[in-house]
């Protein structure tokens, strides 16, 4: 790892969204078991993966933000969100309540709901073994991307990046204690962890997807991090947890079929739900506060 | 500096806000946890206290920025708060005194230094290798304990028991 940059290049504000919406999504979908959690450890487990992903997602908007009021450019872009504040100022609230699924740029993988795939109309209960699995594949995901950015080229994104580091590796040293647990637990355990895993993998393959355009710019001014060179680094984290947790990987390389794109704005039919929720009362009450 | 840039002197300013602490860990200072940085005068003259946040999503920084706002604004100080991110906030600028201070309130301070967490590539799990550190009772001392859960009541805290006096009790954890 290299001394921190010291140039004054900023990210692109489309990457840090990208980057603040992962964070915010995963961050709500994991909060949803609170009050609900398996045990009580794990209620309070999954309450402080989300304030940490919630507290990165805040602070990534914040920035964001500060550089869209900045830019006239950007700023014309984001005219939807100046109604949401008398003074017109787009800010880490308006960026997370008042804009629309199709603005959103998270990964599908973090709006999925806690359980396998459904059929039509088909209700499920939430399922832990979903949860654990998705907070390993992308914690062991942003372990690494988060280790890199480290050294970006912008300052405020480089301090944002070693604070959450830092949690990340705790989200993914938990995940993986648990999937090996799981794996290598009971009969229905395994098959639970199993079906899990099966459901999620395929929508890593978005992770490496070309023509990511907000990275592809945060590269070339030195503020972003290469994804796609990561894939072999991840693999080896994904693969010995997984050989612990007596788990196969069932994805066929090269992937074969639809690649998941939530990141380029095109979205499963859960996140609009999940916006619906927790969109409403900011909506309701423009500027409401405690 | 002149007296009419800093009508409140930086020594007047940190002496208001030595008293203040963490409202989630009421013994240690927010000096001596790490979270108040400083005092330094800003590019317009104005003074300015320099907090940093904890965990990301810690709660109390909102708290802490309204306690010293309040502080100052008790003796009339003209400062303004401002948060700052780099260096990250770690628990390796956790004085010794502070770290006493823990382990008399029953929290156990941390163990290990963050960049041996940080000198990983990554977390290694693996259900054979314990955590490296072990973490004495704040109790009895003793060394025979356990994690309970690496998330606990706050952010920064896992949640441990001893298996000796039996008694539960949070760990600070290596940041």
């Amino acid at each position: 790892m290299g001394a921190p940059a010291n140039t004054n290049a900023n990210a692109p504000a489309d990457y840090l969204l990208h980057l603040a919406d992962n964070a915010l999504v995963l961050g709500q979908r994991n909060a949803e078991w609170c009050g609900h959690g398996p045990i009580l450890e794990e209620d309070l487990a999954m309450a402080n993966n989300s304030l940490d992903l919630i507290g990165q997602a805040r602070m990534l908007y914040q920035h964001a933000a500060s550089l869209i009021n900045a830019d006239d450019e950007a700023g014309e872009r984001f005219k939807h969100l100046q109604g949401a504040r008398v003074d017109g100022q787009v800010t880490d609230d308006t960026l997370a309540y008042f804009r629309d699924t199709a603005e959103f740029r998270c990964h599908t993988l973090l709006e999925l709901p806690h359980h396998g795939p459904l059929v039509g109309y088909a209700n499920s209960e939430r399922d832990y073994s979903v949860t654990l699995t998705r907070n390993f594949l992308y914690s062991a995901l942003m372990a690494l991307v988060w280790q890199r950015l480290q050294t970006s080229a912008d300052p405020q994104l480089a301090g944002i990046a070693a604070k959450s580091l830092k949690e990340t590796r705790y989200h993914l040293s938990h995940s993986s204690d648990w999937l090996v647990r799981l794996g290598d637990g009971t009969e229905e355990s395994h098959q639970r962890a199993q079906a899990a895993l099966d459901h999620l993998l395929p929508y890593c393959e978005a992770f490496w997807l070309p023509g990511h355009a907000a990275e592809e710019a945060a590269l070339a001014n030195g503020t972003g991090v290469c994804v796609s060179e990561l894939r072999d680094d991840w693999n080896a984290i994904v693969n010995e947890t997984l050989s612990e947790a007596t788990l196969q990987r069932n994805d066929t390389q090269p992937h074969v079929g639809y690649v998941a794109q939530g990141h380029l704005g095109v979205h499963s039919e859960h996140l609009g739900f999940l916006l619906a929720e927790m969109q409403s009362l900011a909506r309701a009450h423009p500027q409401g506060v405690w | 500096m002149t007296a009419l840039a800093t009508p409140t002197s930086f020594s007047a300013i940190e002496a208001a806000l030595a008293h203040l602490s963490d409202p989630e860990i009421p013994v240690v200072s927010l000096k001596e946890l790490g979270i108040l940085r400083g005092v330094r005068e800003g590019s317009d003259g104005v003074a300015e206290v320099v907090i940093t946040p904890t965990y990301s999503g810690c709660p109390a920084m909102g708290q802490i920025e309204d306690d010293v706002v309040a502080a100052l604004k008790a003796i009339d100080a003209k400062a303004r708060v401002v948060t700052q991110l780099t260096p990250a906030w770690t628990t390796d600028w956790m004085s010794e005194i502070a770290r006493e201070k823990l382990r008399a309130y029953g929290i156990a301070p941390p163990q290990c230094g963050s960049v041996s967490e940080a000198g990983h590539g990554t977390v290694k799990f693996s259900r054979h290798a314990v955590r490296a550190e072990t973490v004495p009772c704040p109790q009895c001392s003793s060394l025979n304990t356990t994690e309970v859960s690496s998330f606990g009541s706050t952010a920064c805290k896992a949640q441990y028991r001893c298996l000796d006096c039996m008694e539960p009790f949070d760990y600070f954890k290596p940041y």
